[in-house]
């Protein structure tokens, strides 16, 4: 056995990944947070524009639930670790900081994936048609990927405290979810709020939502497909390389 | 005696600080290493080094050949840690933590199990192997970490203070399981403020101070090397005089204390043979014979330049 072969850093980050859902997921605050957050969102937002279509209204609302459960937990794994000392036990084991990341991000997309599933079933359940399931079906582990390593870049801070990284994370979170096209669509945003729209992978993402259910997008489906992706590598990428800078400073 | 760990000219600074000065050593297969020094000399600072947890800012650290830094995962994967703070899951239970690490090492689950079985059964924490780690004892978490450091059987051993702030049942287990398994070949590389501990562990000790080596030796030796001159006690069955004993080979001097004479020496060897000569030719009797070394704590004391007046 080579411990240092892709296939064995796969192998333990997929352990690290099924610690993370043990220990920080799978409890009753995280799951109830994951769920209401943007359902509250959603209702704010739905009693205060009513003449929209519930089309549009619903595919926003898996657009926002995969980005908030995505990147929910995953910013404050790090500082929680750090503090607890747990992760100098991770970083004594025969495991990449690249390997460690990769764990943090598989949890953060299976949690994100897991929700999204619900709220695409309420969807259904409320008499939504989903026209182009096969497409919403590849992007979302696409999406959850991207959302997961934006989750984790937030992490790079070398802090121990959790609650600095959230209030940064809210912070860059939430003006994303406003020039994304949840609330506005792209067709009626100006000339510099597209601009602004085409830097946040979260619009892609709510575009082939919103095809799939409608029909209805702003970009061609191949464009967003690949615009998640790239995104998804260059932020994955970037937080492996930040994280192999920052994480010796947390220990 | 091939060695495990090769550290050469290891250095780590923050900011304006040298925390470890150009520290270099070696730690031969199969013994135990006792790594000393007083607080912020710079033990943890090497170990997380030699670890491979935090990067050096100048030197080299082979393990088993390895370089740390080009090769860390395969030098990880043949020593094991134990921190001086329990670092286990507390939402995890004993056995979650130690199926965990068994992943992390790329151990079969039915290897994984065994070994479990085995480690926690050993250390006395079997019964308790299904109940979060939160509530654990002290001494519980350093079993715990222990068993989880041990579980992929690893060939070196690091320790920081394992014992620290231990009852004596613990204390005791630890002691016997580090002593077991380095006659089964495991090299320890240990970390310790305890120098009754070090004292009856370590076959060579390293003395850090402000953050460079000052002294790397077997314990005995080390305590007969910080003095030039040695003293010994000695005391007959009747009165001897001063200026015999000061006479004979070796002795430097010779002072009365109550009914013994401590005598002051270069040469400790030389003098007992001669005493015994002297008590053979003159009929005195030796009562008692000591050779008074320093112990640990001198040795330590003055090699950190932390003696008391």
């Amino acid at each position: 056995m080579n411990p240092a072969a892709y296939g064995e850093q796969a192998r333990r980050a997929w352990a690290i990944a099924r610690k993370d859902i043990r220990v920080y997921y799978l409890k009753g605050p995280v799951l109830i947070f994951g769920i209401f957050m943007p359902v509250f969102l959603f209702l704010a937002f739905f009693l205060g524009g009513r003449d929209l279509p519930l089309a549009f209204l619903l595919s926003g609302l898996v657009g926002m639930t995969l980005f908030f459960t995505a990147t929910a937990v995953s910013p404050a794994i790090f500082p929680w670790e750090g503090q607890a000392r747990t992760l100098e036990r991770l970083a004594a084991c025969p495991v990449t900081i690249e390997a460690i990341v990769l764990g943090d991000m598989i949890a953060s997309v299976l949690f994100g994936i897991g929700v999204t599933a619900v709220t695409i079933l309420i969807a259904v359940g409320l008499g939504l048609p989903l026209l182009h399931g096969i497409v919403l079906g590849v992007s979302i582990p696409i999406a959850a990927c991207c959302f997961s390593a934006i989750g984790m870049l937030l992490a790079v801070p070398p802090t121990n405290v959790p609650s600095n990284i959230m209030m940064l994370s809210t912070l860059l979170k939430f003006p994303l979810v406003f020039i994304s096209g949840i609330f506005l669509p792209l067709e009626q945003m100006p000339a510099w709020g597209l601009m602004l729209a085409a830097c946040s992978p979260l619009t892609y993402f709510t575009d082939i939502v919103r095809y799939a259910f409608s029909g209805a997008h702003h970009f061609p489906v191949m464009v967003d497909i690949a615009a998640l992706t790239l995104f998804a590598l260059v932020f994955t990428a970037a937080a492996m390389r930040l994280h192999r800078r920052s994480m010796p400073r947390r220990i | 005696m091939p060695n495990v760990i090769e550290a050469a000219r290891l250095t780590k600074t923050f900011g304006a600080v040298t925390a470890v000065d150009r520290v270099s050593f070696e730690v031969r297969r199969g013994e135990i290493f006792g790594f000393l020094g007083p607080n912020g000399a710079g033990k943890t600072t090497t170990t997380r080094m030699l670890t491979g947890v935090v990067p050096m800012d100048g030197g080299s650290v082979r393990i088993f050949g390895h370089d740390i830094r080009k090769e860390p995962v395969r030098a990880k994967q043949r020593f094991g840690v134990v921190p001086e703070t329990s670092n286990a899951y507390v939402e995890l239970t004993a056995w979650q933590n130690l199926m965990l690490m068994g992943d992390l090492y790329g151990i079969g689950r039915t290897h994984s199990e065994r070994r479990s079985r085995d480690l926690l059964e050993t250390l006395g924490l079997y019964g308790r192997r299904d109940q979060k780690v939160r509530g654990y004892s002290k001494g519980m978490k350093q079993r715990l970490i222990l068993a989880m450091a041990l579980l992929h059987e690893p060939e070196l051993l690091f320790l920081d203070e394992p014992t620290s702030g231990l009852d004596v049942q613990s204390t005791q287990t630890i002691l016997v399981l580090l002593r077991d398994l380095n006659t089964d070949g495991t090299t320890i590389f240990l970390t310790t403020h305890n120098m009754e501990e070090a004292n009856r562990l370590c076959d060579r000790i390293g003395i850090i101070r402000a953050g460079k080596i000052v002294a790397i030796d077997a314990p005995e030796r080390l305590k007969t090397a910080i003095d030039r001159l040695h003293r010994l006690e000695v005391s007959f069955d009747r009165p001897v005089s001063a200026d015999v004993l000061a006479g004979l080979d070796g002795v430097a001097e010779a002072d009365r204390t109550g009914d013994k004479w401590r005598i002051v020496t270069e040469d400790p060897d030389l003098v007992i043979r001669s005493l015994v000569a002297f008590s053979s030719d003159c009929g005195a009797a030796i009562l008692t014979l000591n050779t008074l070394a320093p112990s640990l704590d001198e040795v330590f004391l003055r090699l950190t330049g932390e003696e008391r007046p």
